[in-house]
């Protein structure tokens, strides 16, 4: 059995930890908050865009000349797979749910004979991937220092997928992040980013459009935009649910150490007890033997 | 006068919503305004100034990078940057010419020099406009 100084010792540093986990708990609730309205007050922007191309994109369907982004190469041979994760562990799961979401897509493409390319944002997928895909990596971006994730990032990182794009590096890539649904509930999402695809909304073609300029010049300009936009939503919906995942491991851990704190505090006080009592009893056994 | 929905949006969050009497947008293919039952319409914009009547009070906005859906719901701008008049002081455009500088010091086609300088061109008539 532990000795009293010890038991003491360990109950010090379990609710030392709890202060912690407790604090940590407090601060993603808080950045929880942020990240949500973030996310929400970007979605109007992405709808408005997601219906304008959808729109575009009915109307330019079967033709020719449609951009190359939104046909494709007309090949699907080389993958390319953003895995989007969060910068920090400590948020149970979320990460290594994105990881294996990704890691079974890329475990089928390669099956299949496929070519993968793996570009990660944030550092807990890209240390998840090394060991097993490293030499398929192309890039690792990481946020780290970023405060809030700004439309600017989102953008320059989907600038620089479609210039990959454009030069043949791929011909489709996919995007691996977490769709936030609740507090307590983040879903793995694999989502095709190139070639767009548009989402088939009821709304179609409503109305004859006149387009300034025309259609296929207006796609052009509007489609890397989408892809930015898409990602960017990617990120913020990341960020809310990495926050959430946070909040939620946390709340877990500091229950945790307080059933901890409560067994370590019965052991210490039995030992307190048989202590005690053993103590009396040398004593009374002492002055009987007088 | 009949009003019409106005939205200006930007990736982050909505920026304005308000029944507008008329709007002037300084489109790709050149300025335009739009008045209740615009024709359905969609096009993109230049980096400009969106002028928004409502109500009897004009106000001016920065737009950078957008475009314009007008349809029977109403107007919406989807602009990549979107600053108001009240908002716009020297640093913000020193940011925004510095922007379109180092976009035309990446150009490497002709193509894309030309958008470039146009481009340029079109920040530092907003600026003017707006100082």
């Amino acid at each position: 059995m532990a000795s009293l100084k010890e038991l003491k010792n360990r109950i010090a540093s379990v609710k030392a930890t709890q202060k912690i986990t407790k604090a940590m708990q407090m601060v993603a609730a808080a950045k929880l908050r942020r990240a949500q309205e973030a996310a929400v007050a970007a979605r109007p922007y992405a709808r408005r865009l997601g219906a304008v191309v959808a729109n575009l994109a009915g109307a330019m369907a079967g033709r020719d000349d449609a951009p190359r982004l939104l046909a494709g190469t007309g090949r699907d041979d080389v993958h390319l797979l953003v895995v989007c994760t969060a910068e920090r562990g400590l948020c149970g799961g979320f990460n290594s749910s994105i990881v294996r979401l990704a890691r079974e897509h890329a475990a089928s493409l390669l099956a299949a004979g496929k070519t993968v390319k793996i570009l990660t944002v944030g550092k807990k997928g890209a240390d998840a991937l090394k060991r097993e895909h490293g030499d398929r990596f192309i890039d690792r971006v990481e946020l780290r220092g970023v405060k809030s994730v700004s439309f600017d990032i989102a953008d320059d990182l989907g600038r620089r997928i479609v210039d990959l794009f454009e030069a043949g590096e791929f011909d489709v890539c996919t995007l691996f992040y977490s769709e936030f649904k609740s507090v307590i509930q983040q879903i793995p999402t694999a989502k095709q980013l190139l070639p767009v695809k548009v989402e088939k909304s009821a709304t179609v073609s409503e109305a004859n459009y006149e387009f300034e300029p025309d259609e296929a010049e207006i796609l052009e300009t509007l489609l890397p935009r989408y892809v930015s936009v898409t990602l960017f939503s990617a990120l913020l919906e990341n960020a809310a649910g990495e926050m959430g995942a946070k909040m939620s491991a946390m709340d877990n851990a500091t229950r945790n150490a307080g059933e901890m704190i409560d067994r370590l505090s019965i052991t210490y006080n039995r030992t307190r007890q048989a202590k005690i009592t053993t103590e009396l009893v040398e004593i009374i056994s002492g002055a009987e033997a007088l | 006068m009949a009003t019409f929905k106005f939205e200006l949006v930007s990736p982050e969050r909505l920026i304005l919503s308000v029944d507008a009497d008329q709007v002037d947008l300084p489109g790709s293919e050149g300025d335009f305004g739009v008045l209740a039952g615009h024709a359905p319409f969609l096009t993109t914009l230049k980096t400009g100034i969106v002028t928004v009547k409502a109500g009897g009070v004009a106000s001016r906005i920065y737009v950078r990078g957008g475009f314009a859906d007008v349809n029977a719901a109403g107007l919406s701008v989807l602009a990549e940057k979107a600053v108001p008049e009240s908002e716009f002081g020297p640093a913000v455009a020193a940011a925004e010419i510095a922007a379109a500088e180092s976009l035309l010091a990446d150009a490497k086609s002709e193509g894309a020099k030309d958008r470039a300088v146009a481009a340029l061109g079109d920040v530092k008539t907003a600026v003017t406009a707006l100082a």
